[in-house]
């Protein structure tokens, strides 16, 4: 065989090698591109479904009602202070004005279908406003009110007349109220103000996402000091060896620990042994530091390993000490790195629910929390809760929660990517 | 038997036989000539040896080049002199140095204050990621010989025009030093080194990622730098060893085979090694 045929025959056989190389290349991409394509999709339908359930808890229907603060409410002979306000009756006042407004409602068992047209926080409300203003006494005042959330229900379109619990002399009543435009619908502010409720229309996120943040300021305060700093002394300190090994197989270990496990610890260190109090941000924000610290010291490791060993070297070379080099020029370079770790770690705490569970953030908690020490429980834990309660209006509201959520979610990661941008230096 | 006859016994075989571990030329020097002695160095990673037995002086005001094929423990050798080798772990140094009488490796010796006296530049420029100005300040603010903006302003001009840079950068001082071009940032490398005014600097193959203009300037710039530095430098090219040089040291596996004035090495070398090396038989 000649060298020039040879030549001809390899050429030939790494022509033909090369469409098949060429024919395996494309098919990998496809299947690439396949998965990158289902995963889309998949996201697309769950942020479909959520933002198509949760958008109407967004708004909220509102009643004009015309309310008598009657001078009959306050006892003869008593002065208006706060004691007596509380002493007033205002479920009945409320009744009254309804019972005025619709005089065509007599029998005993329509009158108790027309009071539950506005919102059983209703009497509260007006109670808040006189406390307020103490001169309404005597006065007939136009007041927006909740509606009750079936009626809610029906002007947001999430339920028709077939499937919703009103009744039809219910629906007559509505209508008459919109043709007085004595109907309204607007944006839901009581969701943003207040905190859980049993009752679907005063309900909303503010306790939640008080708690939420309280407990990601303890995570934050603890985990990122704590994490960095086990982190530098790890990879810059510490000897190699045994004890530096088991370390490390340890904090990768606990990186992988269920987070439940975490509460139980949590449970049994802060509340029963150390006597924490329950439900409290303080113990969450604790527990989510144990969780969130393998995240932060193995991110952050990996940061300072990725400084190139040429700026430790001409630090050294410069007579900075360890330290020196550590802080003046492998840790501002570490930085975005361990940054973007640490929001990593915040969001994963952010999200977290199990091990909240567990040291009674599940607790029906009304008040917004002022303090770390208050019983609080967290976004997540909410939306939990409402999950699991049969009302329309609530699987609205875990929508809209769940949004909110994201949303913070969304933001943190954003903020990730910021601090990346701004923090990195080329070198 | 002659060292010249077991050269030949092969071609690639260059290793060395124990009778030849004695140094050929004149490593030392008079006792007020020099500035670092070196006595019996041998330096182990782990259990490897990289450097055995090794005496050798370095001069004032001398230009010192180290040559050898790779692997033989130039860089080794030369990161002992400022206690460089101590970052490595695994790594012992046995021996004598001193600088100026003093021994670098004493335990009550801080190597702290020794890196300001013997500055080192490296093989791939590391100016640090910050600006111009803050590199060449960095090593006088934290061995606090500056005290005030002026003081350190003028530290930095008077580095940089020793450094043959001032005229380069002098509009852009607040630019990355990461900015530059190689040539520019190991002489900033070097402004840096020189900022603290060290006794000694050691240079690891300063031109190896560097074009040949960069290089000449470079080369030119370290023959300036005689006059107020005891320099050594560890290079690849022979052709540099003669320029910068006056004595040159050349290594082989650990040892140091022939050391002698620069022009003697190139011309007339004694060892057969070293003849093998320059003349490009091996390396
Ligand atoms: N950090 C290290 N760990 C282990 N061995 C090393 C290390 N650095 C260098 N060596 C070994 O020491 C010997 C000398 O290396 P080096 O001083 O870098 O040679 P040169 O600079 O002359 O090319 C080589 O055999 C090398 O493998
Ligand atoms: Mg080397």
């Amino acid at each position: 065989m000649s060298n020039k045929q040879d030549r001809k025959s390899v050429a030939a056989a790494v022509e033909k090698g090369l469409a098949r190389r060429k024919a395996k290349e494309k098919r990998f991409q496809r299947a690439g591109l396949a998965a990158v394509i289902t995963a889309l999709m998949m996201l697309a339908v769950l942020l479909i479904s959520i933002v198509s359930t949760g958008m109407p808890a967004f708004t909220q229907t509102a009643l004009k009602l015309d309310f008598h603060y009657d001078e009959s409410l306050l006892p003869a002979g008593q002065t208006l202070n706060e004691e007596t306000i509380r002493a007033m009756d205002f479920h009945g006042l409320v009744k009254k004005t309804l019972r005025e407004k619709f005089p065509q409602v007599k029998k005993r068992k329509d009158k108790k279908a027309l009071y539950k047209m506005v919102s059983n926080g209703t009497p509260y409300i007006l109670r808040d406003m006189l406390m307020e203003d103490h001169a309404l006494l005597g006065q007939i005042k136009s007041i927006w009110v909740l509606a009750d959330d079936e009626v809610d229900s029906i002007f947001k379109g999430s339920k028709t007349i077939a499937d919703s619990r009103l009744t039809e002399a219910q629906y007559g009543w509505v209508t008459q109220l919109v043709a007085e435009e004595r109907v309204m619908t607007r944006f839901n502010w009581t969701f943003f103000q207040n905190g859980d409720s049993r009752e679907p229309e005063q309900s909303g996120i503010r306790g939640a996402i008080m708690g939420s943040l309280f407990v990601i300021i303890v995570t934050l305060a603890l985990s990122f000091p704590m994490g960095v700093a086990a982190a530098i002394y790890l990879e810059e300190f510490a000897r190699p060896g045994r004890l530096n090994d088991l370390i490390e197989i340890n904090i990768n270990n606990l990186a992988a620990v269920p987070s439940i496990v975490f509460g139980l610890l949590g449970l049994a260190v802060y509340i029963n042994f150390m006597g924490m109090p329950r439900s409290a941000p303080l113990v969450a924000g604790l527990v989510l530091t144990l969780m969130t610290l393998p995240t932060i010291i193995i991110a952050s490791r990996a940061a300072l390993k990725s400084v190139p060993p040429s700026i430790r070297e001409a630090a050294l070379g410069m007579g900075a000490s360890k330290m020196q080099m550590v802080f003046h020029h492998v840790l501002p370079l570490a930085m975005p790195g361990m940054l973007t770790g640490s929001i990593i770690g915040m969001a994963q705490a952010l999200g977290e629910t199990a091990p909240l569970l567990m040291i009674g953030m599940i607790a029906f908690i009304v008040d917004i929390p002022q303090g770390l020490l208050d019983p609080a429980t967290v976004l997540p834990v909410q939306i939990y809760l409402w999950a699991d309660v049969p009302e329309a209006a609530f699987r609205e509201r875990t929508a809209a929660a769940i949004m909110v959520l994201l949303a913070f979610l969304v933001v943190m990661n954003l903020l990730a990517v910021w601090l990346r941008k701004k923090f990195e230096k080329r070198w | 038997m002659s060292t010249k006859d077991k050269a030949t016994v092969g071609e690639d075989q260059h290793g060395i036989e124990s009778e030849d571990t004695e140094t050929v030329g004149k490593p030392l020097l008079a006792a007020e000539k020099s500035r670092m002695t070196c006595r019996n160095v041998f330096v182990y990673y782990g259990e490897k040896m990289a450097i055995d037995n090794i005496s050798l002086d370095i001069g004032k005001n001398e230009v010192l080049s180290m040559i050898g094929p790779s692997g033989c423990g130039k860089s080794t050798f030369l990161r002992c002199l400022n206690r460089m080798n101590d970052t490595i772990d695994i790594c012992r140094v046995d021996g004598d140095i001193k600088l100026d009488n003093q021994d670098i490796y004493d335990q009550k010796l801080d190597v702290v204050p020794l890196r300001a006296r013997v500055g080192m530049v490296f093989q791939k420029p590391n100016p640090f990621p910050k600006s111009i100005y803050d590199n060449i300040a960095y090593g006088p603010r934290i061995h606090g010989m500056v005290d005030s903006k002026t003081d350190t302003d003028e530290v930095v001009e008077t580095s940089l025009k020793r450094a043959g840079l001032w005229e380069e950068v002098k509009d852009r001082l607040d630019a990355p030093g990461t900015g530059l071009s190689g040539g520019q940032q190991q002489r900033l490398c070097i402004a840096r080194a020189i900022a603290v005014n060290p006794e000694v600097i050691l240079m690891d193959e300063p031109c190896s990622a560097l074009d040949p203009i960069a290089t000449a300037k470079i080369e030119e710039l370290i023959d300036e730098l005689r006059e107020e530095f005891t320099i050594a430098i560890v290079t690849h090219s022979m052709q540099q060893a003669a320029r910068v040089s006056q004595r040159t040291a050349y290594f082989h596996m650990g040892k140091l085979i022939e050391v002698g004035k620069t022009n003697k090495i190139f011309t007339m070398p004694s060892h057969q090694l070293t003849e093998d090396y320059i003349t490009g038989r091996f390396g």
